[in-house]
């Protein structure tokens, strides 16, 4: 039990304090540290997609020319798509978070292969550099999408542009695969005694479900991005209909990826806001083996909805109907989750301190996301919507709403661990609240103008749609206000914090049985699993401002 | 500002979720917007209300505080219980969009024919008797299929006010149809991001009683027959696209401003240079891509088959104009 109630031990070396010096982080192979780098280059894309986004709502202020010309504009949406996508959403979670937790809730010393961990860390940096840069060089400006055969027409940039920022993807999908192929192996082998399968914390559930689909979906986006490199090269036709290909195949094959990537995003999302909920409502969570299946269950229906995309795309009506009809079915799985939720905080012992604050805010803005989700998935309003400011509104509610207070709500719950500091509460409030405001601020007006018909990717639009784009755009620099505090808060805290005790919130997953922040080697001894929700053996300790263990009742 | 002007749709542009509704279909579409409208309205209240209850009802007053009593962590009726609603729900919506969604692309089968052409970045929408027109006019009370095809990339026709979509693909013809309700002037965009212009990509349906649509037809159909070359040329200019690439007043867009350019000496990608004369224009318009102007992409379309001789005459005439 020595690793468990051990007070602060100064004289001990943190990882962080383990060795020193950029080549120590560089070459490291411990998770933690690859954890922290992730966050570090996922949080840079995170600014640099935002600095898009308020150059894209800067020029949305008024109907004609605001501040650039059309192809500026075109080149920043896919600018701004494209890094907040690949480069953002779908790493920050698994890789960052993941990376840093995963081994730690297992109680091991470290993931299965660390090395490929590494690896996969600089393969995603070269992935990241070539997609921007190359997207930057050659002007690209098809919109994340790349759909063909606007894509893989001559007259876009130069001939190979598209082909390099392909690249890019692939090269990152590569990444994403090394990492999803280290955490299944690492949570099917390295579990401790007594965590079963369904004595896993649903962090875990979740990161699993989502390293499944990464292994399976994202070698469909590398055949999609090589086949489109051979048409450009050899000019066969498979997308290009001058060159007899069919463009709407190339949809199929992109939203095969892309559909399953929106669960990329958001199941490791919905696995944090399982753990904060339960701790912060003091209460086991409710329905364990439904939110665990139901990330199996998504997962599984993730792949067979991509036709959703595509109901105008002229496939055949009766393709539109089935894939309508499966689309509802997941919306099961993910009412179920809510559901369970809200059934945990039933008389709990609810804590609104921050992580449980933008939890909450998860739900509030998740709840809108799948809500509207159901307007698109009914195929004649569908047919209304698509492509309007409503999907626009509907995917940010789910990404931006969902993933991204997920994952605050998380970086709040682990900083401690992450640096053994304690943020301001005050500071954190503050940021929260402008986050949210800042957050409906941009896109609720956007579901309103896309009833209204208001089309996406629109330099130029009607006057009678400028009301609306305003209010977006003030949305969106509060919004930008928002993170910056957030992001600042949580900044200052890592080096200015007040000394975090090992369990700041009386958890009971087995992270918070080391010190915070953790030694390199993680545990003293290889900790025991219990069940991750049970709270009853934690008593808070005014003293270190934390919880410790309950003393054994000697008999 | 105040909010009411933010917000509010200006009257004669629908209400505040919806543009004006003026197609026979759009009534079903509206409908089970509605229905979902309310069914998320009413799932998000109450959701939402016990989030915020429970969460201060059931605040912590001091750190080390525990819930009062241990509740149940799971239920197994209840939990399918509240699944059977929303499976339910989505039964329902999918039924209600299904059936009104294979009304929409089953058109009948005395529906008056539109070809509709998409190119970069304007509309051409041609009739039975061989006329075309970059705006959409149809007959009101009458069912309108329309049959669509692109010459460059992905496009996509939508009219709000029929809450009406549908891509239009190269190499492929893709159909849709209405029935408008109500003569008036309805806008048209493009909605499949299709590059530089793609936001400029409008056009609009303007719908007339049967007679008025007829005589509008007969009129505008004999444009070459009715007015000078020069001035026909003019219309057949602006109708078949050329303007959405081509300024007349000397600054360049995507292709050079044709203003002046008749009688001028004109140099190419290739180096070679030719004095623009009428066959020098005839084939720009028919083989766009064998002599490129210098400072400009071989993005332009061909119009080898979609224009006639006479009508060729004409631009020319209009372009001798231009100076
Ligand atoms: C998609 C944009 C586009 C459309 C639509 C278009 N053009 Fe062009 N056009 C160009 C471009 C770009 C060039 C210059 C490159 C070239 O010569 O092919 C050009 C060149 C020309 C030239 C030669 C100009 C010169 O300075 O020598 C003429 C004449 C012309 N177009 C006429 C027309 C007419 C008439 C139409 C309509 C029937 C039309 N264009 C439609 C893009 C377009
Ligand atoms: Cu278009
Ligand atoms: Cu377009």
């Amino acid at each position: 039990m020595t690793a468990t109630t051990m007070p602060m031990d100064t004289s001990e070396p943190t990882y962080l304090t383990q060795a020193r010096g950029a080549l120590s982080w560089l070459l490291t192979l411990d998770h933690k540290r690859i954890g922290i780098m992730y966050l570090v280059v996922t949080s840079a894309s995170l600014f640099l997609g935002g600095v898009f986004a308020l150059l894209v709502r800067t020029e949305l202020l008024t109907p004609g020319e605001t501040i650039m010309t059309h192809d500026t504009y075109n080149r920043m949406f896919t600018l701004h798509g494209a890094v907040m996508v690949f480069l953002f959403i779908i790493p920050a979670i698994p890789a960052a978070i993941g990376n840093f937790v995963l081994p730690l809730m297992l109680g091991v010393k470290d993931v299965a292969f660390p090395r490929l961990n590494l690896a996969s860390f600089y393969v995603w940096v070269l992935g990241a550099l070539v997609l921007v840069a190359s997207m930057y060089m050659s002007a690209i400006d098809t919109g994340w999408t790349f759909y063909a055969p606007y894509s893989t027409s001559k007259a876009v940039g130069s001939a190979t542009s598209v082909g390099t920022s392909a690249m890019g993807a692939f090269i990152l999908g590569f990444s994403s695969i090394f990492t999803a192929i280290n955490f299944i192996a690492t949570i099917n082998k390295m579990r401790p005694l007594g965590m079963s399968w369904f004595k896993m914390p649903l962090f875990l559930w979740a990161l699993y479900a989502t390293a499944i689909i990464q292994v399976l979906a994202t070698p469909v986006l590398a055949i999609t991005l090589l086949l489109l490199a051979i048409e450009r090269a050899f000019g066969l036709g498979i997308f290009n209909p001058a060159l007899g290909g069919d463009p709407v195949l190339f949809q199929h094959f992109f939203w095969f990826y892309s559909h399953p990537a929106v669960y990329i995003m958001i199941l490791p999302a919905m696995g944090i806001i399982s753990e904060v909920v339960s701790v912060f409502s003091r209460k086991h969570i409710f329905g364990y083996k439904f939110i665990a299946l139901s990330s199996l269950a998504i997962a599984f229906l993730g792949f067979l909805v991509w036709g959703h995309h595509m109901f105008v795309s002229g496939q055949s009506p009766l393709m539109s109907i089935i894939f309508s009809a499966l689309t509802f079915t997941v919306s099961v799985p993910s009412a179920i989750k809510v559901f369970n939720w809200l059934a945990t905080m039933y008389k709990g012992s609810i804590w609104l301190a921050t992580p449980m604050i933008y939890a909450l805010a998860f739900i509030f803005l998740f709840a809108i996301g799948g809500l509207t989700g159901m307007f698109l998935g009914t195929l004649n309003v569908d047919v209304h919507l698509h492509d309007t400011y409503f999907v626009v509104a509907h995917f940010h509610y789910v990404m931006v709403g969902g993933t991204l207070m997920a994952l605050l709500s998380g970086l709040y719950y682990w900083w401690p661990k992450f640096f053994g500091r304690m943020y301001s509460e005050a500071g954190a409030r503050v940021g929260a609240v402008l986050v949210f405001i800042g957050f409906n601020g941009t896109f609720f007006p956007q579901f309103i103008l896309g009833s209204r018909g208001m089309p996406r990717r629109y330099y130029a639009y009607l006057p009678q749609y400028q009301g609306l784009h305003m209010l977006s755009t003030v949305g969106a620099f509060i919004l930008g206000i928002g993170l910056a505090t957030a992001f600042g808060v949580l900044v200052y805290a890592a080096f200015r914090g007040r000394r975090a005790p090992a369990n700041p919130w009386g958890a009971n997953t087995i992270e918070w049985q080391t010190a915070s922040p953790p030694p390199s080697y993680n545990f003293h001894d290889q900790p025991e699993a219990g069940d991750p929700y049970d709270f009853e053996g934690w008593v808070y300790d005014a003293g270190t401002d934390g919880y410790v263990k309950k003393p054994a009742v000697v008999a | 500002m105040t909010g009411a002007i933010l917000f509010a749709n200006p009257a004669n542009e629908g209400t505040f979720w919806f543009p004006p509704q003026a197609s026979t279909g759009a009534e079903a579409v509206d409908f089970a917007y509605n229905f979902i409208y309310w069914v998320s309205v009413v799932s998000f209240v109450v959701v939402v209300s016990l989030m915020c209850f429970f969460a201060l009802r059931y605040r912590r007053r001091a750190r080390g505080e525990l819930p009062p009593e241990r509740t149940a962590s799971h239920n197994t009726v209840l939990e399918v219980g509240w699944s059977i609603p929303v499976a339910l729900t989505g039964g329902i919506l999918f039924y209600l969009g299904a059936v009104s969604f294979l009304d929409s692309r089953s058109p009948p089968s005395d529906a008056y024919e539109i070809s509709v052409k998409a190119m970069k970045w304007a509309w051409s929408f041609t009739y039975p008797n061989g006329h075309t027109s970059p705006n959409l006019h149809a007959p009101s009370g009458r069912p309108v299929r329309l049959v669509m095809s692109s010459d460059d990339i992905l496009h996509s026709l939508y009219i709000p006010a029929f809450r009406l979509k549908q891509d239009v693909v190269p190499g492929r013809y893709t159909e849709v149809w209405f029935e408008a309700t109500e003569p008036g002037e309805y806008q048209i965009f493009c909605t499949e991001y299709c590059g530089t212009k793609h936001s400029e990509m409008l056009a609009k349906a303007v719908i007339q009683t049967p007679e008025a649509f007829t005589r509008w037809l007969d009129e505008a159909s004999n444009i070459l027959d009715r007015l000078p070359p020069d001035e026909a040329g003019k219309q057949i200019f602006s109708a078949r696209g050329c303007v959405a690439c081509h300024s007349v007043d000397g600054r360049a867009g995507v292709g050079p401003s044709l203003l002046g350019i008749f009688g001028k000496t004109q140099k190419f990608v290739d180096g070679t240079t030719t004095v623009a004369d009428e066959n020098y224009i005839r084939s720009s318009i028919l083989n766009p891509a064998s002599q490129v102007v210098e400072g400009f992409n071989p993005v332009m379309p061909s119009f080898q088959g979609s224009l006639k001789d006479k009508e060729i005459d004409a631009i020319i005439a209009y372009i001798k104009t231009l100076k």
